[in-house]
């Protein structure tokens, strides 16, 4: 049977302390500016205690629960992606060196960073952190950052059980509850996975054990034992999260409706909303695409090599010699909902959209990618007819 | 190049060991002096700067002045008088690169308000004799009477910006200054998107980046200084903006500010003067 623990409120000022302890660098959702963010958790004052959230295309609002609950909120503004695949990193540096003939003597930049406990993280957000590990560290080359950063990671995951009206991880089989193991490389998906549960008078968190580490967290916290019931009333909580998302990709056909769509009609509609300023991308916690950009001082003395985040809807992005290659906003939305949603699967084995709905609410026009799949889905004539959004 | 600044009698430092520094001059047009003011507000790099080039002409720094040419010339301010036309062919004349600095400079700066105005109306309202006054009836900028090598946008323009202009020229390399909008710039900081958030109106997504996204950071919709990004889609943000409860004046305002005269900027302001957007 599985390893099931009862945490009580009070536990998770012990729980972060505990991580603390044992040089964990503890990340988690907290309040700044009026918004739901990803910042570092020093106690569980930090969490947002009895605060919840309102999205929808466009538009995010926190709102006073009338609960005490610390995780009744749905995607934070922005995932863990900073945490492991910061938005700037300098690669290496150089100096010129006058014995040496005045050549550059190049140092590279290591990341020596304690390790991160991840504390509520969605189960979107953690398939993203999976995706992620795909893409920039279990292929021929390694990204040397992303790896060392993403060493020794804690997961203590929390199961969603208030998604926003902009969630679709249903519909890609990616939560509300997080899969027991990454489908990629079979290793378990979290430490420790939590769901919160609010019934009249109780409150309390099930806590199923994933790893010995989280087992050793757990103890250590003084966990008393949970029950079989205590893991179902869990289930049924993210049971419950998946049947009141109302967005959906239908994620069996939606690979073959963006290969057929290139020339689709939808494309110049989306261009004239589309503000080409590249939050969607931004926001996006599988989004991985960088630029190099070299710098030097004023005297040649000293150089950087700095890797940025870089977006498909920039024009620079594609800039080749004479020009970007994707000139127009029509070209660039294309290209970055195809990526997404179909060739991403043709490059990693799996969708690059893990249905968590920032996209949505960060657009500041509003751009709905589940409601721009579903017209491709309609308009190519092979989309299923039972996708959610309508237009 | 190099034959001129070693040939010019006030520099001193140049001794017969040193390489010859490349001269700079700082021109000014019809403006604040807010970008001039920049490269003086660089006080940690000023000492660099001063070592890296001969500042032979900068009348907001220094009477002393070198001859020309110039091998690299800083232009601040919009050309709006018949005089402005014929001194920036000078000044082109006797430049090497040439980079103009700043929205007056780059495209118009406020004055370009000018552009929908009477100029001979407020001409004689403002002024005893108005027949003393010799001014043109738009204020455009430098690139629209002279070739230029560079803008570097903003109102005023960004200190670290301008310090990268000055490297990248020092070492002939390519300036590192991004042409994509204000958001990328509040997503890599972490800023919270307040348009989104608090509903606050912000000209973010159609404007290019450079200030560190200053206003976002602080809780306030970007104004626009540094103009229009690389593909401004300004139709859909007068619709963002009319639904975050901007009227159409108010919208033709926020156009119509520093970079008023910047294409993009002024087409979206016309487009909803005569009615609003598509």
């Amino acid at each position: 049977m599985d390893d099931i623990r009862i945490l009580a409120p009070s536990d998770l000022d012990t729980l972060i302390a505990e991580l603390r302890e044992r040089g964990f660098r503890v990340v988690g959702p907290t309040l700044r500016d009026e918004t739901i963010v990803t910042g570092d958790i020093r106690s569980a004052s930090d969490l947002p205690r009895g605060i919840g959230d309102i999205q929808e295309a466009a538009t995010y609002r926190t709102r006073q629960r009338d609960d005490d609950a610390y995780f009744g909120f749905a995607a934070p503004a922005q995932s863990t992606k900073p945490v492991f695949f910061p938005s700037e990193e300098v690669v290496w540096r150089g100096k010129r060196d006058h014995d040496q003939g005045g050549h550059f003597t190049a140092e590279r930049d290591t990341a020596n960073a304690s390790p991160v406990a991840l504390l509520g993280v969605r189960s979107c957000d953690l398939r993203a952190v999976q995706i992620h590990d795909q893409v920039l560290a279990h292929r021929q080359f390694k990204d040397v950052h992303y790896t060392a950063r993403r060493d020794g990671t804690l997961v203590i995951a929390v199961a969603c059980g208030v998604p926003a009206a902009t969630c679709f991880c249903a519909s890609m089989g990616t939560g509300p509850r997080p899969a027991a193991t990454d489908p990629q490389t079979g290793q378990p998906s979290y430490d420790l996975l939590l769901t919160e549960v609010i019934d009249g008078d109780t409150h309390h968190f099930v806590a199923e054990v994933g790893t010995d580490a989280g087992r050793d967290i757990a103890d250590a916290v003084a966990a008393s034992k949970g029950t079989a019931k205590d893991q179902a009333q869990a289930i049924d909580i993210t049971n419950a999260a998946a049947a009141s998302q109302t967005r959906a990709i239908d994620r069996n056909t939606v690979h073959d409706v963006l290969r057929a769509s290139a020339e689709s009609s939808r494309w110049e509609d989306v261009a004239n909303r589309c503000l080409g300023c590249t939050n969607c991308t931004m926001v996006c916690p599988t989004c991985f695409c960088t630029t190099m950009s070299d710098v030097s001082d004023l005297a040649g003395e000293n150089a950087e090599r700095h890797r940025v985040w870089d977006s498909c809807f920039s024009a620079n992005f594609s800039y080749i010699h004479g020009g970007p290659t994707r000139e127009s906003l029509k070209a660039r939305y294309r290209q970055w909902i195809t990526h997404k949603l179909s060739s991403w699967e043709d490059q990693f084995g799996m969708l690059g959209c893990v249905g968590c709905g920032r996209c949505i609410t960060w657009c500041p026009a509003g751009i709905d990618i589940t409601e721009e799949a579903a017209a491709l889905g309609r308009m190519s004539g092979l989309g299923s007819t039972a996708s959610a959004a309508s237009t | 190049m190099t034959d001129a600044a070693t040939h010019t009698h006030a520099d001193a430092s140049a001794g017969a060991d040193t390489p010859a520094r490349p001269k700079l001059a700082v021109w000014k047009f019809a403006s604040c002096d807010g970008c001039q003011l920049t490269i003086l507000n660089c006080e940690d790099e000023l000492l660099s700067i001063a070592e890296a080039v001969h500042i032979a002409y900068f009348p907001e720094a220094t009477r002393a002045v070198v001859e020309g040419p110039y091998e690299l010339s800083l232009v601040e301010g919009s050309i709006t008088t018949p005089e402005d036309v014929e001194r920036i062919h000078e000044i082109r004349a006797q430049s090497g690169t040439l980079v103009t600095i700043g929205a007056c400079a780059t495209a118009g700066g406020i004055q370009a308000l000018r552009n929908w105005a009477d100029v001979d109306e407020f001409r004689s309202i403002v002024y005893a004799h108005p027949e003393y006054l010799s001014t043109l009836d738009t204020s455009t900028p430098i690139a629209s009477h002279v070739d230029v090598d560079y803008e570097l946008r903003g109102c005023p323009v960004d200190k670290g910006q301008l310090v990268e202009v000055l490297a990248a020229f020092l070492n002939g390399r390519k300036p590192r200054i991004p042409t994509y909008s204000v958001c990328v710039e509040c997503k890599l900081k972490g800023n919270v998107c307040v348009p989104v958030a608090h509903g606050t109106p912000c000209l973010g997504p159609v404007t290019q980046a450079g200030c560190g996204a200053l206003c976002p950071t602080y809780g306030r919709g970007c104004y626009g200084c540094f103009g229009p990004q690389d593909s401004a889609n300004t139709d859909s943000l007068t619709r963002q903006l009319a639904e975050l409860g901007m009227s159409n004046d108010d919208i033709v305002r926020v156009y119509r500010t520093f970079n008023a005269g910047a294409p993009e900027f002024e087409a979206a302001s016309n487009k909803v003067a005569a009615g609003g957007a598509s």
